[in-house]
């Protein structure tokens, strides 16, 4: 098992992962400050990339939800500062109604696949995979840094299509045609699409390079020892997401060209029988409804390319923090080979009211309700986790907490959803925005948070500071609940989504309480994660400089030393003799036993099944 | 969003002395969690959790009367009593998983003096809770089923024909008259004075009725089978009230067979809102004025409803007689069957 190892200096290094003697890894090398900071190959590096342009998109797609909160509490009354800001699009202190939908649209769009997806996966798959494997980097440097590169100009292109004369893509983040297709029908359906296509494109090039490195990387790069069933929970959680990827991703992009081929060459994928601006066009046979298998082929894997990265840190920092071995480690990750699994044949579930053949969406009913076992069982694991154990609750600990109560609540209306009878009432309603936003988007940027406060000593070397991190908890899960679980209500009531003004029916208008409720939270918690930037970047330059192993945990990347060395290791990699969770073990010296110290040395705690 | 900003900043500032302040009183690895963090932060998330569910019962009682209006059609009232029991099912769920998180993080709070319990695994338990989820889901995967085949399996010629047309940024309806059949339509017929683009030189066509104004009438205890078309963009016809919905795609047909049970009279006593009015909504995003895209919806007794038709005109007889001798050969039926 020969690797090539091309590293930035230029010197290709090849090194037997089975033979850990051997490392010529030369630290003199000098790096210029473009080849450390910007056109790394260090998985390190691009890990920080990754993760400081996903914060970046993060405030500018909260910002956009803080302007769109304020059109739905507030109908009725003007916003002057909005004209100095958005300018013709904000006139009047007025959020024009087809801006409204390009707000609602990319805010999406970005927080799906830049935050949630290249910003979680992009970050933590980066910094941990080598470094918990125990390798000296990702499988291809070049892939990786060309990963990045891809997913920050993806970024760029669509930050960039805010700008342009007839606004931004606004027919929604899932772009269904015709509405997407026909410049026609509204105006960000121009110049605002195109760029929203070829930014999704570049991104699906980002995920893929990134997707085949990490694969190829907990394949084929770990050390001594590491046997896949001692891999970290977290590992095994980026292996499954970025076979996900790989497999649905080019799905979108088939969905993506045959959009491009209606929108500029005149076929008919999507297209049939349509009159438009008083005119019918010459499209005929296709069917939107195609676009949407398409597109729900990859956007269920999606949702758990976004949330499994998650549940892998949340198994982590769970488990270290609670000082206790994860309940069912096996389960665990039987769990999420089944939901992967499932997650391919559960896309019609969000098609039920497409006049789909009936008896399809039976067994699409079918299906999903199986989705909830493994999440159950992924569940109840966490919480057997948590029982007798010996808790230290630091940010990081708060936020898995919060993840397993926002996966709880969410993923219960997802059974809901699931059972098509009830899904006709609740599509495209608010419930359902409640739903998705609960089990996704909260779950997923709580995982997102206590890995940040977890692994920040490991990026930075500096700890982030703990007062500051829990302000930000406290604030953040209660502002979240008090914005996400009310829209239950809202949607049980019949509001449908994507809404300008809840003004067409006069029984909406008892809810203008609750969605003034909604916008306060928003604003509130938007503001709060101020703080988190704050806290993040003060300590990247002042924190306190971190420990060797901050949390007393047992996996390989505590090992490595504090100031990053190119390789991870300056010697020899470590060999890895046990899991990863012997925590609190009966008898052990201390309550953790690092995944590096052989049976040999711990007779003391030894079990009959250890070996 | 200046005041976001002013607030932010403040907000900062103060942080910025309570950090320099916990720096200054604590000791050595003071951002790894203490005693006081843990005994302060379970007790917080206690009273969070104490506090939210009180709330959420608080909220969910508070606002009955506007969640789920009363349903108004045959089915809906078969889907609410299932959805009802669904709440019920995950409603306990939820408590139950949500008190055990929140009740054993406060429990097991660290004690340097303690070792947690070494319990990496227990098959039984595991076994147990595979299961038991799977039993549940099963029974609600059964009676949801049941019901679904049961809403969508009508014959395709019982009931009521109606046509629900949308296009940017309303609804047209057409009636299907005595023969209960729709007249063939075409895209390319569609002129400002047959906005359905039918084509006359069909004879189903001759006793069609297209409503006027921003109204559709329904008659009570009538099964009525929907069908719904778009012009331009995909559509979605929601009445809330009859727990109805279903997508209006370009270039095809889709079907939903229902029948309303209260008359708008009966829900003006029922909802004690004078002015209540059944209403159809666009449910999925189309355009800019996506939200305003709505229709009332009358229902009456089946006798005033035949009276209201009767007083609407044939589409025959509102079309100009050039459009009516147009003896439209290309014109074509668009029936596309949903394939599996
Ligand atoms: C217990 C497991 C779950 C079930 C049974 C379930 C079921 C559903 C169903 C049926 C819908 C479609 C609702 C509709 O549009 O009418 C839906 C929407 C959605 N779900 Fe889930 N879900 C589950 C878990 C999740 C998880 C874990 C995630 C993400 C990590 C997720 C993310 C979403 C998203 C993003 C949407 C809506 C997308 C959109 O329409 O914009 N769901 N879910
Ligand atoms: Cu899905
Ligand atoms: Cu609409």
């Amino acid at each position: 098992m020969e690797v090539r190892d091309n590293t930035h200096s230029g010197h290709a290094v090849a090194h037997d992962v089975h033979d850990h003697g051997h490392d010529d890894h030369h630290h003199d090398h000098h790096q210029t400050f473009i080849t450390k900071y910007i056109f790394s190959t260090d998985h390190k590096m691009i890990s920080k990339q990754f993760l400081v342009t996903a914060i970046i998109m993060a405030f500018l797609a909260m910002g956009m939800s803080m302007i769109f909160r304020l059109q739905l509490a507030w109908p009725d009354e003007t916003f002057p500062f909005l004209e100095s800001m958005i300018g013709k699009w904000g006139k009047d202190g007025k959020l024009d109604s087809g801006f409204y939908l390009a707000l609602v649209t990319i805010h999406g769009t970005i927080m799906v696949f830049m935050v949630l997806t290249g910003g979680l996966s992009g970050t933590f798959s980066n910094l941990l995979i080598p470094l918990q494997v125990g390798a000296r980097d990702m499988a291809s440097g070049l892939l990786n840094m060309l990963s990045f590169w891809f997913f920050a100009a993806s970024s760029l292109v669509m930050f960039g299509s805010l700008f342009i004369e007839a606004g931004p893509a606004s027919g929604g983040w899932t772009v269904y045609p015709p509405l997407s297709a026909l410049p026609q029908a509204i105006p960000g359906s121009g110049l605002g699409m195109t760029l929203w296509l070829v930014s999704m494109v570049l991104f699906i090039v980002s995920a893929l390079l990134g997707g085949i490195n990490y694969v190829a990387t907990v394949i084929n790069l770990r050390t001594k020892g590491m046997s896949m069933t001692r891999l970290p929970l977290t590992v095994w959680a980026f292996l499954i997401t970025a076979i996900l990827g790989i497999l649905s991703f080019p799905v979108l992009v088939a969905a993506a060209l045959l959009l491009v081929f209606d929108r500029s060459m005149g076929t008919s994928f999507y297209l049939s029988d349509i009159f438009i601006g008083g005119v019918p066009l010459d499209h005929t046979g296709g069917s939107p409804i195609l676009y949407q298998h398409l597109f729900w082929f990859l956007g269920h894997p999606e949702v758990y390319i976004v949330l499994l990265p998650a549940l892998g840190l949340a198994s982590e920092v769970i488990s270290t923090m609670a000082r206790k071995p994860i309940f069912g480690y096996k389960a665990m990750i039987g769990s999420m080979l089944v939901i992967a699994f499932l997650s391919f044949i559960v896309w019609g579930h969000h098609m039920f009211v497409t006049g789909m053949n009936p008896f399809l969406g039976s067994v699409f009913v079918f299906t999903t309700l199986l989705v909830a076992i493994p999440s159950a069982v992924k569940v109840f694991n966490y919480i057997a986790t948590l029982w007798k154990a010996n808790i230290v609750l630091s940010p990081a600990m708060l936020f898995a907490i919060g993840l397993v109560s926002f996966f709880i609540t969410g993923g219960l209306t997802g059974i809901i959803l699931g059972d098509s009878a009830l899904d006709i009432n609740l599509h495209d309603t608010y419930f359902v925005v409640a739903h998705f936003h609960i089990v996704m988007g909260s779950s997923a940027i709580f995982g997102m948070f206590a890995g940040v406060y977890h692994w920040f000593p490991r990026m930075y070397g500096r700890m982030m500071n703990k007062s500051l991190g829990y302000l930000h908890f406290w604030i953040t899960i209660i502002c979240v609940y008090g914005v996400f679980f009310p829209m239950h209500f809202i949607g049980l009531a019949g509001v449908p989504r994507r809404y300008y003004a809840n003004t067409a029916y006069e029984g909406f208008d008892q809810l203008i309480n609750i969605n003034e409720l909604i916008s306060v939270f928003a604003i509130i918690a938007g503001v709060a994660q101020v703080i988190f930037a704050f806290n993040f970047f003060y300590s990247i330059y002042r924190g306190r400089k971190a420990p060797q192993n901050p949390w007393n945990s047992n996996t390989l990347e505590w090992t490595a030393p504090v100031e990053h060395v190119h390789g991870n290791w300056p010697g020899p990699i470590p060999e890895v003799h046990r899991w990863p969770y012997d925590y609190s073990k009966p008898n052990a010296k201390e309550d953790f036993i690092p995944q590096t110290v052989p049976y040999s040395q711990t007779p003391e705690s030894n079990r009959p099944g250890d070996f | 969003m200046m005041i976001t900003l002013l607030l932010g900043t403040l907000v900062v500032i103060r942080l910025m002395s309570v950090s320099q302040m916990a720096s200054v009183l604590s000791g050595e690895d003071e951002d790894v969690a203490q005693k006081r963090d843990n005994s302060m932060n379970s007790i917080g998330l206690m009273l969070f959790m104490v506090v939210g569910l009180a709330l959420m019962i608080y909220m969910t009682i508070k606002y009955q009367p506007f969640l789920l209006p009363v349903a108004a059609s045959v089915h809906g009232a078969e889907t609410d009593f299932l959805l009802n029991i669904n709440f019920a099912v995950i409603g306990v769920v939820f408590f139950i998983t949500q008190i055990m998180l929140f009740w054993f993080v406060y429990k097991y709070q660290h004690d340097k003096n303690r070792r947690a319990l070494f319990y990496p695994d227990n098959h039984k338990l595991e076994l147990i809770w595979t299961v038991v989820p799977t039993i549940v889901l099963s029974a609600l995967i059964v009676t949801g089923l049941r019901e679904w085949n049961k809403m969508t399996q009508g014959h395709p010629d019982d009931g009521m024909v109606v046509q629900v047309y949308g296009y940017q940024f309303n609804w047209i309806t057409r009636y299907s008259g005595p023969d209960n059949k729709l007249g063939r339509s075409y895209y390319k017929l569609i002129s400002d004075t047959n906005p359905l683009g039918i084509d006359y030189s069909d004879p189903a066509s001759k006793d069609d009725i297209m409503t006027k104004g921003n109204e559709m009438h329904l008659p009570k205890g009538v099964p009525i089978q929907f069908i719904f078309n778009s012009r331009d963009v995909i559509h979605s016809a929601y009445f809330p009230h009859f727990r109805t919905q279903m997508n209006c795609v370009p270039g095809m047909d889709t079907r939903f067979y229902m029948e309303a049970t209260i008359t708008t009279n009966e829900m003006k006593g029922i909802t004690k809102n004078e002015k209540f009015d059944y209403v159809l909504l666009c449910n999925k995003i189309c355009g800019v004025a996506h939200y305003n895209m709505k229709m009332t919806v009358v229902v009456d007794e089946p006798a005033e409803f035949s009276n209201w038709l009767k007083g609407e005109k044939k589409v025959i007889d509102a079309a100009p007689t050039a459009e009516l001798e147009q003896n439209n050969t290309t014109a074509s039926t668009v029936n596309t069957e949903v394939a599996l």
